[in-house]
């Protein structure tokens, strides 16, 4: 790098978080800070890449652009042929899109993306779409392998040890959920109670967030007195 | 073996790394001037002991990282400790006291034991003690947005606060005194980037009615308010010790944070948290009577303790909403300022130390300027004054929300000498410390003490006469012994391999019984669980008697990786809802909790303890 001015160095250390540090001391003692960005516009930056991605239905789709911005959007990552935690998740998944009714394509908006773009083609994900009887309001994208993985990354779809983060059979059955315009961002587990899920998403409606009906009742699963709900512990 | 390998990689690749940031800086051509300006040369021409300029500098800055840790704070391990926020100076600014919460006349509308729905109240259900336990003092807080400064070479931030400042004011209460809280939520449309505007305050070790107890989904919206009484009554008051509840045990450090389903962190991590501080005829806060422990407010000091990031960019504290592992900063703050110091007296001090979250665990150590150890004092754990003082000098170890009363001597100093609070245990991701020590000076500094000279008294009790404050109460036989073990499903949190849902009770506690509970830790994390409403007395902790320090009655339990913890419980007097829940913040929002209920019936759930 024999040509690098320090402009540039400094330009290529704000970006190699190492050396972040040093960069920050200069700006400093200038006492002088780059303006501000709008949060929402960070947010798009860091967690949000504009990638184009397929739908199920071969058509093309900018992620933020047309999924993310100003929506309510339910977002997870799947494959087609995965035998773990993606077929209870899809399942449950159902169900809540059947709760949230006809909601669902018009002002919250479902998104599974697989983690197998190589062999998760929009018609194989269409496939998925059919055999499942997914409605409309749910899409299922594909795009450019390390494309998905840095939009998987971004999104915190990713464990922070690179070992289990290479294994797929570990992947997260968490699932994201936000309001893009409010800048709410969450995650509830994939495989937790359907109604449950409906209300968190249900939250991000904004306007007022209030205690919802339901917190305030006692529904009681498991409440008779002597009951033992037995299951196999795992003990060490 | 394995781990001494793996900390040469590490060092390894820190060799590797800071060569190659030499050869950018020597390629760059910076001028000797260019790079004294960005600190990295000292004036006498060495290269300073930087992250990534010398190997030797790892652990110097803000703590270390190892091998699977990603660098880019945003990126889900949030931060490493490798400093990604701007510079900024230690110890240039005081560290701040919250204020002392100041009492109402009067409410209006008048509190009232039903919900004021109609008049904008988020309460669901009555207030169980309001006619039994009547507020003799009012207190209206409004959490809004504030700018505030967490250090001068900083811009401004907006926090969301108490009444205006972080931490929120301090609440100082005394037992036999009921107050109610009446708490509005004006908090600004514009999050400016994360948190929701939707708040549940929860009273963090309180023996509080469950309506007023900050249960995560017992939350409020914008505008709306929401009444809080706290009785300040002892456990047992309506059952095992009538009329006034049992004197062992009395709690003295609370605190208050919101505790909203899914955004706790985010909301904390902005600023909704402050100290609720309880005294009574024993823990007097004169230092002339009772336990004659250091008055308060001069020599009886809060401090929170939290790490957060700030970008590196534009200086704007930055919450992580991609992290699910845990939040680690690089900034480490007292009171809300980052780095501050604290002047003091040549004599003794009673701190309140809280670790304010998000994730981290600390070891705290007081580090003198020869590296040498301060020895210190431990009174409380959680809150609650221990039988005796424990004298430590090997550190104190707190998880987030841990509440550690520490009585720290300065009579033997001179005028001038620093002593700093240093972090010595090295964790490089959310899902736990590695357990290495640091040495002293190499651990994150989190606070510099400044002896003053002023001529002082002290009629403080001195530690080492061993006083003696409340007993550990004596235990009734257990109804039920239920067992929890907490793990990790394809990253989702399991209890017994279930699920959180707010609506969902796991199992029902008979009031005015016992129970003891056992809590199983996971492979690779490291918890704090927390359990609301009554605290617990620790019985085994794989199977040994614990240590003086934890031999006492809390709210917080330490799970580290694999650990079996044994805890005692009554459950006294009121009735409701109550969560039990990771307080590293980011497992929490992502639904490592769950729900039980307190009523007169109770049932056996979870009783399953596989060995039993």
């Amino acid at each position: 790098m024999p040509d690098m001015n320090r402009r540039k160095l400094l330009a290529t250390l704000a970006v190699a978080p190492l050396a972040a540090g040093v960069v920050g001391r200069a700006a400093t003692s200038d006492n002088k800070f780059k303006v501000a960005e709008s949060s929402r516009e960070k947010l798009q930056k860091r967690y949000f890449p504009n990638f184009e991605l397929t739908t199920h239905e071969g058509k093309k789709v900018r992620f933020y652009d047309d999924l993310v911005k100003d929506k309510i959007v339910v977002i997870n990552f799947m494959y087609v042929k995965c035998e773990g935690v993606c077929m209870p998740v899809t399942m449950n998944l159902k169900k809540v899109q059947n709760l949230l009714g006809r909601r669902v394509g018009r002002d919250i908006f479902m998104y599974s993306i697989t983690l197998k773009p190589e062999e998760d083609t929009p018609r194989a994900l269409s496939r998925y779409v059919q055999a499942h009887k997914i409605k409309p309001g749910w899409t299922f994208l594909t795009g450019k392998p390390e494309e998905i993985n840095t939009l998987r990354r971004s999104l915190g779809f990713k464990d922070a040890k690179a070992k289990l983060d290479k294994d797929l059979t570990n992947h997260t059955g968490m699932v994201k959920y936000g309001n893009e315009a409010r800048e709410w961002w969450a995650m509830f587990p994939g495989e937790a109670n359907a109604p449950w899920i409906v209300e968190c998403i249900q939250w991000m409606d904004g306007g007022n967030a209030e205690t919802t009906g339901a917190a305030g009742q006692n529904k009681t699963k498991r409440n008779e007195p002597g009951h033992n709900h037995s299951k196999v512990r795992n003990k060490g | 073996m394995a781990n001494i390998s793996k900390r040469n990689r590490r060092r390894e690749r820190e060799i590797k790394n800071a060569a190659k940031n030499r050869r950018e800086i020597i390629a760059a051509r910076l001028t000797r001037r260019d790079m004294i300006k960005a600190g990295l040369l000292t004036s006498a021409g060495y290269l300073i002991q930087k992250n990534g300029l010398s190997a030797r500098a790892q652990f110097s800055g803000g703590g270390s990282f190892g091998d699977d840790c990603d660098r880019r704070w945003w990126d889900g391990s949030g931060g490493n400790g490798t400093p990604v926020s701007p510079p900024t100076t230690p110890f240039v600014e005081p560290m701040p006291i919250p204020p002392i919460a100041q009492t109402v006349p009067a409410l209006s509308p008048a509190p009232t034991v039903a919900p004021n729905t109609g008049a904008g109240e988020g309460r669901t259900r009555n207030h169980q003690a309001f006619t039994t336990l009547p507020p003799v003092k009012f207190y209206e807080v409004h959490q809004r947005e504030q700018l505030l400064s967490m250090h001068p070479e900083l811009p401004l931030q907006r926090l969301w606060t108490f009444n205006g400042t972080v931490p929120g004011q301090t609440y100082v209460s005394q037992y036999g005194q009921p107050i109610l809280v009446r708490n509005f939520n004006d908090l600004p449309n514009d999050n400016g980037g994360f948190g929701l505007q939707s708040v549940s305050t929860h009273l963090h070790n309180g023996h509080t009615p469950s309506e007023s107890d900050g249960f995560p989904c017992d939350f409020f919206g914008q505008t709306k308010w929401y009444d809080q009484h706290y009785p300040n009554v002892l456990a047992g008051f309506a059952s095992s010790h009538p009329p006034t509840g049992d004197i062992r045990e009395s709690m003295s450090t609370l605190w208050y944070h919101d505790h909203r389903v899914d955004f706790t962190a985010q909301n904390v991590y902005k600023g909704l948290a402050g100290f609720y501080l309880l005294f009574n005829q024993f823990d007097t806060g004169d230092e002339t009577t009772g336990f004659r422990l250091p008055s308060f407010p001069n020599f009886d000091i809060p401090m929170m303790f939290n790490d957060k990031n700030f970008d590196p960019d534009d200086g704007v504290l930055a919450f992580d909403l991609a992290n699910r592992d845990g939040i680690l900063g690089d900034k480490f703050l007292v009171n809300g300022k980052i780095q501050p110091f604290f002047e003091v007296k040549r004599r003794r001090y009673r701190f309140r130390w809280l670790n304010g979250g998000p994730s981290r665990f600390y070891r705290m150590y007081l580090t003198k300027s020869n590296l040498t150890n301060h020895p210190f004092w431990v009174i409380a754990n959680d809150g609650n004054l221990l039988p005796n003082p424990v004298q430590t000098t090997t550190g104190l170890m707190m998880g987030v929300a841990e509440r550690m009363d520490v009585i720290v001597d300065f009579s033997s100093f001179a005028a001038g000498s620093i002593i700093h609070i240093e972090n010595r245990l090295e964790q490089c991701d959310g899902a736990g410390p590695t357990n290495n020590i640091l040495a002293a000076g190499q651990g994150n500094k989190m606070l510099q003490f400044r002896v003053v000279s002023d001529p002082v008294t002290d009629n403080s009790v001195d530690p080492a006469t061993n006083p003696t404050f409340y007993q550990v109460p004596t235990r009734v036989t257990e109804r039920i012994r239920r067992c929890f073990e907490f793990d990790r499903r394809n990253g989702q949190w399991v209890i017994n391999d279930e699920l959180f849902d707010c609506n969902d009770v796991r199992f029902r506690v008979k009031r005015n019984t016992a129970e003891i509970w056992e809590l199983n830790g996971g492979f690779n994390w490291s918890h704090p669980i927390h359990i609301h409403f009554e605290e617990h007395q620790v019985l085994k902790r794989n199977g040994q008697t614990p240590t003086l320090i934890e031999r006492a009655r809390k709210d917080v339990i330490r799970l580290g990786e694999n650990d079996d913890v044994e805890i005692y419980f009554r459950f006294r007097d009121f009735v409701g809802r109550y969560p039990m829940h990771c307080h590293n913040t980011i497992h929490e929002d992502h639904a490592m909790m769950l729900r039980f209920d307190i009523d007169d019936v109770g049932n056996n759930n979870e009783n399953d303890c596989g060995h039993h």
